[in-house]
């Protein structure tokens, strides 16, 4: 048996997991790990960002494209802490990432020692688990717990601390191989039987699908489902992606900002068939008069999801592509007539709602990403207005290639994330960004353009912080505190300075041009579009509101504010 | 408010008691009482609560993501027909002439066991039922009580259901 030093145990057992790329920065208390990645630098990239929170979030975009799980190195105290709001943001969205730190050696720790930290109590709420290692026959086998733990059931993060002491020491080591997933627990036949009796009685189906249908890999058959019970598809922010935007049977997002037929139709159904989604405040609004609780039918690996925030009819604890392949079946082949009748009628009104205003509006620089992203090109957001005005126009065939923070709604996740989901998927990646944003992170563009990164920043620029503005303006009398940034930065000429090639567009047919060369590149691109400050995310449920209280459309702002008749 | 109770298996690590508690705090129950302690292994400690909680379904939901904690290995609701739960008091009282012939018939009324005895102070031990035990602190209250610890209940479901088969037993 070969005798190692933990640093280099931690390194050999990444490889048997399969990891090839790392994300991290370095640091006192892993300076003996990142030791170890010297020799093995054929074998895993590292990646080192600005910050540690971006290395986090490029871990998770690299899960969030793949499926493997991300893995992020960070040292001690507050390389510990700058990834929480990381670790944070992939618990929320149920992603698959690794965060291993460095701490103190085991001799000091409890006396405040420099850079010590509690990082497995300060992570306790935001990980799946975490574990502190002060005992180097624990090593390996903690690891390949933490990869198993993270990638299995409902996946999420897991961070392992390790003491420097336990770093420097040495042991036997002999490769494993990863821990064999535990088998998916089929679900129950009368489980599987009371839910297909529900949905075959239904008059009104409604699949919904969440970000549990992308994480099985289920998308193939929510389509199924639909066509054979004749339902038409919802999604939730989390579940884009899951079914391709062209399908006959999709209807969008569902939401306080979904598209208008679908939250409609979820509505107004009599059977709604929930898919590894959580339904939280942002996707029913008032829960108490949220009309579809009661009638849900519920897939969910979790099952503390289960009945959680609305009441099911049914529930059945388990992976969704599990479920589905025992539960179609079961389910009669039905056409509701009366209800596509009512869908098209919806859609038809959702047309009418339809933007169709000439110019540099968040719908028609979407419109043009579209003619230009290829599908297999991960799409990533950050967290605001173009967020929405991304997952509304955008149109998506192939599923993890849409990446946004759904759960915690991370500012400054999006450069991080594209640079991981490109460097996973070995695609130029295109992120939407707003102003906002974009100043919070945009310190990776230095990262991406060292590693020849191709990343397209599309720059949404309106001057506010353009959510907070829309709350202002419809709930807040106007009263715009703070989010007006009215900034001096050259966001062009800061992309060039950190390495980027950078323009500003004033047209669309600029935006055309310029959206072609930038995907043609091999590195950091950024195109700042300036938009209207004013341009709101519509429909928009209030918070707390139901149905009735939608704003459907800017003509309808309007009216709220008494601009227009 | 309901009070529930609740008994833990866990695995017998550092820190693990505080992601048991960390999930009450979080979904913002309130817990009543508390007991940890090891068990028929040494890789296993039993946690028991008794928690309030608004209704049936936050309890459910409670009892969901603490299933979920990887430390937990089974975990069994206490239903007060099923089981047996006692818990343990000691109390000391001020031991003056006036008071004490009293404080004694009440305590042998109660069948608790002197365990310590000085001039100025007796302290009682007494197991059973949390009433009881309120019962019995409420009757010393006529006389000077200097201190009182409780342990927390403690539970067993009747029967020879066991929570976890040990094959070491």
């Amino acid at each position: 048996m070969e005798r190692l030093t933990g640093a280099q145990i931690v390194v050999k057992t990444l490889i048997d997991q399969g990891v090839t790329t790392i994300f991290g920065y370095p640091g006192g208390t892993v300076i003996d790990i990142y030791d170890a990645l010297f020799d093995e630098s054929e074998r895993i990239t590292h990646i080192e960002t600005t910050h540690e929170q971006h290395a986090a979030h490029a871990a998770d975009g690299y899960a969030r494209a793949t499926g493997r799980t991300g893995v992020v190195l960070a040292t001690s105290g507050p390389g510990a802490t700058n990834l929480v709001t990381g670790i944070a943001t992939a618990y929320l969205d149920s992603i698959p990432v690794v965060a291993i730190t460095g701490n103190v050696a085991g001799g000091v720790i409890g006396t405040d020692a420099f850079q010590e930290l509690d990082i497995t109590g300060v992570t306790l709420p935001i990980t799946k688990h975490n574990y502190f290692v002060r005992d180097i026959a624990r090593l390996q086998d903690t690891i390949r717990e933490a990869f198993a733990l993270a990638n299995s059931g409902r996946p999420g993060p897991v961070l392992v601390d390790i003491a420097k002491d336990v770093q420097e020491a040495s042991y036997g080591f002999e490769s494993k191989s990863p821990i064999e997933p535990r088998p998916h627990r089929v679900p129950a036949p009368e489980v599987l039987e009371a839910a297909a009796a529900a949905i075959n009685k239904a008059k009104r189906p409604f699949v919904y699908m969440g970000g549990g249908v992308i994480a099985s890999g289920a998308g193939e058959l929510v389509q199924a489902l639909a066509d054979r019970i004749g339902a038409p598809i919802g999604s939730s922010l989390m579940g884009i992606s899951g079914v391709p935007t062209n399908h006959p049977r999709f209807l969008g997002m569902q939401g306080m900002h979904g598209h208008y037929a679908c939250t409609m139709a979820m509505d107004d159904c009599d059977c709604l068939i929930a898919l590894g989604s959580r339904f939280n405040d942002r996707s029913t609004g008032d829960r108490r008069k949220f009309r579809p609780s009661g009638k849900v039918v519920r897939i969910d690996i979790d099952s503390s999801e289960l009945n959680k925030t609305l009441i099911d009819q049914v529930d059945v604890r388990s992976d969704v592509k599990c479920a589905l392949e025992r539960l179609l079946p079961l389910l009669d082949e039905a056409k509701h007539p009366e209800w596509d009748r009512e869908v098209a009628a919806l859609r038809q009104r959702e047309e009418s709602f339809a933007d169709v205003r000439d110019g540099m509006t968040p719908k028609n620089v979407m419109e043009v990403i579209n003619s230009h992203r290829e599908q297999d090109m991960p799409l990533v957001t950050d967290v605001g207005q173009h967020q929405m005005w991304a997952a509304q126009h955008l149109s998506f065939s192939q599923p993890r290639t849409f990446i946004s923070s759904g759960g915690l709604g991370t500012m400054g996740f999006g450069l991080g994330a594209a640079i991981g989901a490109s460097l996973a998927t070995g695609k130029h990646s295109v992120l939407v960004s707003g102003d906002g944003c974009f100043a919070m992170n945009m310190a990776e563009l230095i990262t991406a353009a060292d590693h020849d990164v191709p990343v397209t920043v599309v720059l949404l620029n309106n001057g506010v912080l353009g959510m907070v503005r829309q709350w202002q303006s419809l709930f807040y009398g106007q009263r715009h505190s703070n989010t007006t940034l009215a900034r001096k930065a050259n966001y062009v000429a800061i992309a060039r300075a950190m390495g980027a090639e950078a323009q500003r567009v004033e047209s669309l047919e600029e935006l055309d041009q310029a959206l072609e060369k930038a995907l043609a590149f091999n590195g950091p691109t950024l195109i700042e579009c300036p938009i209207n400050k004013d341009e709101f995310v519509t429909p928009m449920l209030p918070v707390g509101g139901t149905m009735e209280d939608l704003v459907v459309n800017m003509d309808d702002v309007d009216r709220l504010l008494g601009n227009r008749q | 408010m309901n009070i529930y109770s609740i008994a833990i298996m866990v695995r017998n690590e550092y820190g693990v008691l505080n992601r048991v508690t960390n999930m009450f705090r979080r979904r913002q129950f309130n817990i009543t009482c508390l007991t940890v302690s090891e068990t028929e292994t040494e890789e296993l400690s039993r946690i028991t609560v008794q928690f309030e909680g608004e209704n049936d379904r936050a309890r459910e939901q409670l009892v969901a993501q603490l299933a979920k904690l990887p430390d937990v290995i089974e975990f069994r609701e206490f239903n007060p027909d099923e089981s047996i739960s006692c818990e343990l008091l000691l109390i000391k009282m001020a031991n003056n002439d006036e008071q004490r012939r009293q404080m004694l018939d009440a305590a042998d009324a109660f069948h608790a066991k002197i365990v310590d005895y000085t001039r100025d102070s007796i302290i009682f031990r007494i197991a059973g039922t949390s009433r009881r035990i309120d019962n019995f602190i409420d009757l010393m209250r006529d006389f000077e009580i200097l201190e009182v610890c409780r342990t927390g209940i403690i539970s067993l479901e009747r029967g020879p259901q066991v929570m976890r088969t040990i094959n070491t037993l």
